[in-house]
């Protein structure tokens, strides 16, 4: 057995001698705890190469933050990278690493004399951090989903369709902050210009709560609109939101509200000019 | 009072009877009404109901915001002899409100809105208490019914 220049102990025979047993016990142990998430020879495929890489650098353990751990420190990170994804925990994430540490000391303890028990304690210090860095890489993925998540919902929450010739609609989900209801009233005077839009229906069904922020929010829409020359309905007001409507006060005035989307539509077709009405052609 | 429970990304814990949130941004607004509407559903208010105390909450949480430049607002289940219902308590350390007859009057705004917040809020719930001053900040207290 070699004594390290720092007084640890070279384990790296042990590790090699037991390199096989040790790999199976510790995917075995990952993969109980994956609950079917992910594939015993995914886990398998993922955990390997990290063992590997941790066995070419015995000697470094277990200062992990040195450059001899670069090829690890990337592994640990694709590894937490793909939990996160995945939508485990970052316990369930870490505890992955630690898995490692039981897997070997089962497998020392076997022979608590020999020489594979006796460089432990460097190893445990060097799988704590490890597990650290899982942590760090889950926490980083996680803040790069939401941010692009966030994003995305900002883009999605807009959307102006068009019905029909002349016909616009925004169908409204959600919150309508301040924010919103810029973006929305900028893309819907947007498409009334480029489409050359009369008409334009917008839609609250999605909206869970009509205070009078939103009401004062929804009234400037349609003013802008009007300045434009082209008339709004508001559609998708359910019961309970009339209700409440008339509770607080708020008037509409003129502007036309309908409760569903379907009778918008109808009511704006009417008033383009168009009739619709059932075929008399048989099928 | 029952047990409050300081919650603030993942809204109402699932046994919770009563939540606190500390009111700093529209974000904020939105946690105290999501709050408001766990509670009311739990507390079986009808759905017209809940949208009535949901919006009022909506309603006082932006004031104390806007208003109050901040504070705080605790949203309970509270239970009498007869009946179950929501109530909501909102409170800042504000400039307070010199003439309550018209900031209740409608109609009536400082703050560039409808002016229809406090009168409207007063109008959907079954019971309302102002308690302001200049000075002194303002604390509205709200209360819903199941009926």
């Amino acid at each position: 057995m070699k004594t390290l220049a720092d007084g640890g102990y070279d384990i790296s025979a042990f590790f090699l001698d037991h390199r096989d047993v040790i790999a199976r016990d510790w995917t075995q142990r990952v993969a109980k705890n994956s609950t079917g998430r992910i594939s015993a020879a995914e886990t398998q495929s993922e955990l390997l190469p990290i063992l590997d890489a941790l066995l070419k650098i015995v000697g470094e353990w277990p200062n992990v933050s040195g450059a001899p751990f670069e090829e690890v420190r990337a592994l640990l990170s694709e590894y937490s990278r793909s939990r996160a994804r995945n939508g485990f925990s970052p316990a369930e994430t870490a505890t992955a690493v630690f898995a490692l540490r039981d897997a070997v000391l089962s497998e020392a303890n076997k022979n608590p004399q020999g020489p594979g028990y006796t460089g432990i304690e460097r190893f445990s210090q060097m799988i704590d951090s490890l597990g650290l860095i899982t942590f760090d890489a889950y926490v980083r993925t996680r803040e790069t989903i939401i941010t692009s998540q966030t994003e995305q919902l900002l883009e999605l929450s807009t959307p102006v369709v068009k019905l029909w010739n002349g016909i616009l609609a925004v169908p409204l989900v959600g919150t309508l902050d301040s924010a919103r209801t810029q973006v929305v009233m900028e893309a819907l005077l947007q498409m009334l210009v480029s489409t050359e839009s009369q008409h334009a229906i917008i839609d609250i069904t999605g909206v869970p709560a009509v205070d009078t922020q939103v009401a004062q929010h929804l009234l400037k829409t349609v003013m802008a609109a009007r300045l434009m020359g082209a008339e709004c309905v508001i559609s998708g007001i359910r019961p309970q939101i009339a209700q409440t409507i008339v509770a607080l006060g708020v008037e509409f005035g003129d502007i036309v509200t309908k409760a569903s989307l379907a009778d918008a539509l109808q009511l704006t077709l009417q008033r383009s000019g168009f009739e619709v009405r059932k075929s008399e052609r048989k099928a | 009072m029952t047990i409050v429970q300081h919650w603030s990304i993942d809204g109402v814990p699932a046994d919770a009877q009563a939540a606190e949130f500390e009111i700093q941004s529209d974000a904020d607004v939105v946690k105290v009404r999501q709050a408001a509407r766990q509670l009311a559903q739990k507390a079986a208010l009808s759905i017209v109901d809940q949208t009535k105390i949901v919006t009022a909450v909506s309603e006082l949480a932006r004031n104390t915001l806007i208003h109050g430049g901040g504070g705080t607002a605790q949203v309970e289940i509270v239970k009498n002899e007869k009946r179950v219902g929501v109530r909501a308590v909102f409170m800042d350390e504000g400039p307070g409100i010199a003439d309550t007859t018209r900031a209740l009057s409608g109609g009536f705004s400082t703050g560039g809105g409808l002016g229809l917040g406090l009168s409207g809020s007063r109008r959907l719930v079954d019971a309302f208490d102002l308690d302001t001053a200049p000075g002194r900040g303002t604390r509205v207290t709200v209360t819903k019914w199941a009926r």
